[in-house]
């Protein structure tokens, strides 16, 4: 078996001299001392220049990020902050005691930040799927649809966030043409979109007209595992359109589902371009999410501690997440690949 | 799904609802930017009273437009050749090859994947200020100080994106080149690249997208000499009136790049993102 097999592969076709005279398949043989010790070494090397990268802009960081939340640091001592003074937990009891303006600011941004979160992911969960399950059938123009659904998607965050601005901002935009003009929604008045309350909800739909092509690429990739005579023959069954969805199309991207929330969710819940550009550095108070709050704190009133306990917060919350984010994507063994 | 009669109906008052939504804000974005300035106040037209291309030579001149577009160039296509040369080397690594370490190096890659800017943008930027102070070196507002800071999010991504490119080319390949004498290193030069650079494109494309639409560190590392198009484009709101129209012919300029390799590149970012992000 072995000659007849190294001889008809196309690497021996191919190859001028076989480095083994001859002998069974190379990977049957355990690889020779010298080798595996050039080997043992090549994955550091290869990885090396990622490793340091890693610790200098991740790891490095994130472990001073840790230290400010425990000194006090403000604009004063920010160019010489290695000699702040070291204050223990005082940041997280001022800026985090629920019973001070600033630590419900805090909390309230959280839960705010929360129903954001589930809003927007939820929204675009069903859009996308609306759309994957509709492009997943055969029809003219399909490709082209698919391509053009994911132009929110492509479009620098900004670029959308603009588009939408323009369209909420002035009481004569598009979108009170549309909805008091042409629906007479809210009787006579005109609402302001980026102001008060408002601008929650507003923030919510420009969100979702960025994230919802993500969903739908994603649900479409899972989608398309399904063989269609399942869907046949449930059809002959008599079963409806929408038991077809709930017994044949919910399961099927279950596997997908996990992941793909997951990551949404961590994206929304971290959030700051879309705020950013829609207000600029500081929000209107009932639209103001966790990201911008610590942006806020540190570049804004320049109480880097604060800003500090805060992100110290967010990232104990975001790694319990992502160690349940890492559990869906990584296969317990190596050998699952 | 069986495409009966009533499939059909539906799928055709669901696509053309989403195609509307879609749509509506990209023919706002179009049509103002190809109206005079007189035209853009008041009620929305939804019908040019008028068109004219003025506004795409206008924005050249009403802000530095060019200057933001190389500064955004410079750094975006560095942060990518940098994020993407390391990672193809590291991505080979987690693939292919077993060494002790692997999974915890993994899964820092991964959750640092999922952490957002701001946790490290306040300490990179005492850093700098250290590294200022220290060697006079002046990261804050300069091409490296970006270049850097943008690598902490195109970095992970293109390691975990092409580690998943590579899992998925069979292993036979390299084995064959290997037999040949080239060793691991010849087999991934000689072999492994040439067969995944439609990824390895797709992965750039999409580190120069996200990069390309950065806003955070932007906004505070950069000076008036170094400002990116994400911030530049606010210059034609910070005086008194907005040239809304000016605006948008700018954000339809600034989108066509990453439009167009977003376009030409979707197919291979597609089953990369479901090969690498959805398992």
């Amino acid at each position: 078996m072995s000659h007849s097999a190294l001889d008809s592969s196309p690497a021996a076709a191919g190859s001028q001299t076989v480095p083994e005279t001859a002998g069974p398949l190379p990977e049957n043989v355990p690889a020779p001392k010298a080798r595996k010790a050039r080997r043992s070494f090549l994955p550091y090397g290869l990885i090396l220049p990622a490793a340091v990268l890693e610790i200098l802009i991740h790891i490095g960081p994130m472990l001073l990020g840790i230290w400010i939340a425990f000194i006090s640091l403000t604009q004063l001592n920010l160019t010489n902050w290695l000699n702040a003074p070291f204050v223990g937990l005082q940041n997280f009891v001022n800026g985090l005691n629920p019973e001070s303006t600033i630590g419900q600011a805090f909390f309230s941004t959280v839960g705010r930040t929360l129903i954001y979160t589930v809003t927007v992911v939820g929204l675009s969960w069903i859009l996308g799927m609306a759309g994957a399950v509709f492009l997943s059938s055969n029809f003219k123009g399909r490709a082209l649809l698919r391509t053009f659904f994911l132009v929110p998607y492509a479009l620098p965050a900004y670029v959308g966030t603009i588009a939408w601005a323009f369209m909420f901002n002035q009481r004569d935009g598009a979108v009170n043409q549309i909805l008091v003009d042409t629906f007479h929604l809210f009787g006579e008045e005109r609402p302001f979109w980026l102001l008060g309350s408002n601008s929650f909800g507003a923030m919510i739909v420009v969100n979702v007209w960025q994230l919802w092509p993500f969903a739908f690429l994603m649900l479409m990739a899972a989608l398309q595992n399904v063989p269609t005579d399942v869907y046949e023959a449930a059809a002959i069954d008599g079963a409806s359109l929408w038991q077809q969805f709930r017994t044949i199309t919910l399961p099927m991207v279950r596997p997908a589902n996990g992941v793909l929330l997951m990551v949404m969710s961590l994206w929304t819940f971290n959030q700051f371009n879309i705020p950013f550009v829609l207000f600029g550095a500081s929000s209107p108070k009932d639209a103001t999410l966790v990201s911008p709050l610590i942006y806020q704190n540190s570049f804004g009133s320049w109480n880097f501690g604060l800003g500090g306990a805060m992100s110290v917060l967010l990232l104990i919350a975001l790694f319990i997440a992502s160690v349940f984010y890492i559990r869906m994507v990584l296969p317990k063994g190596a050998d699952n690949d | 799904m069986i495409e009966t009669r009533n499939f059909r109906i539906l799928r055709n008052v669901v696509l053309t609802l989403l195609s509307l939504w879609v749509a509506v804000p990209l023919y706002v974005v179009v049509s103002t930017s190809l109206k005079p300035l007189k035209d853009v106040a008041g009620l929305f037209q939804w019908i040019p009273r008028e068109i004219t291309a003025s506004p795409y030579f206008e924005i050249w001149t009403t802000v530095p437009l060019a200057k933001y577009f190389q500064n955004s160039l410079v750094i975006t296509v560095c942060a990518t050749i940098c994020s993407v040369t390391v990672a193809v080397l590291a991505a080979y690594s987690i693939a292919r090859l077993e060494f002790k370490g692997k999974r915890a190096f993994s899964l820092t890659v991964l959750s640092t994947q999922m952490f957002p800017g701001i946790l490290f943008l306040l300490p990179l930027y005492l850093i700098f200020t250290q590294i200022r102070n220290l060697t006079g070196v002046q990261l804050q507002g300069s091409y490296l100080g970006l270049i850097i800071t943008y690598m902490t999010f195109t970095l992970p991504f293109a390691i975990w994106m092409l580690s998943g490119y590579f899992a998925s080319i069979p292993k036979e390949l390299e084995e064959a080149s290997m037999i040949d004498g080239t060793g691991r290193l010849g087999a991934l030069f000689r072999v492994i690249l040439p067969v995944a650079k439609p990824g390895i494109i797709a992965v750039a494309v999409y580190s120069f997208i996200s990069a390309w639409g950065e806003v955070l560190f932007a906004s505070v590392l950069t000076n008036e000499a170094t400002k990116t198009l994400s911030l530049g484009l606010k210059s034609y709101a910070s005086e008194s009136d907005v040239f809304w129209n000016q605006l948008m012919a700018a954000s339809v300029v600034v989108s066509l790049p990453v439009l167009i390799g977003f376009i030409l590149v979707q197919k291979h970012l597609v089953a990369g993102l479901s090969a690498g992000a959805v398992k």
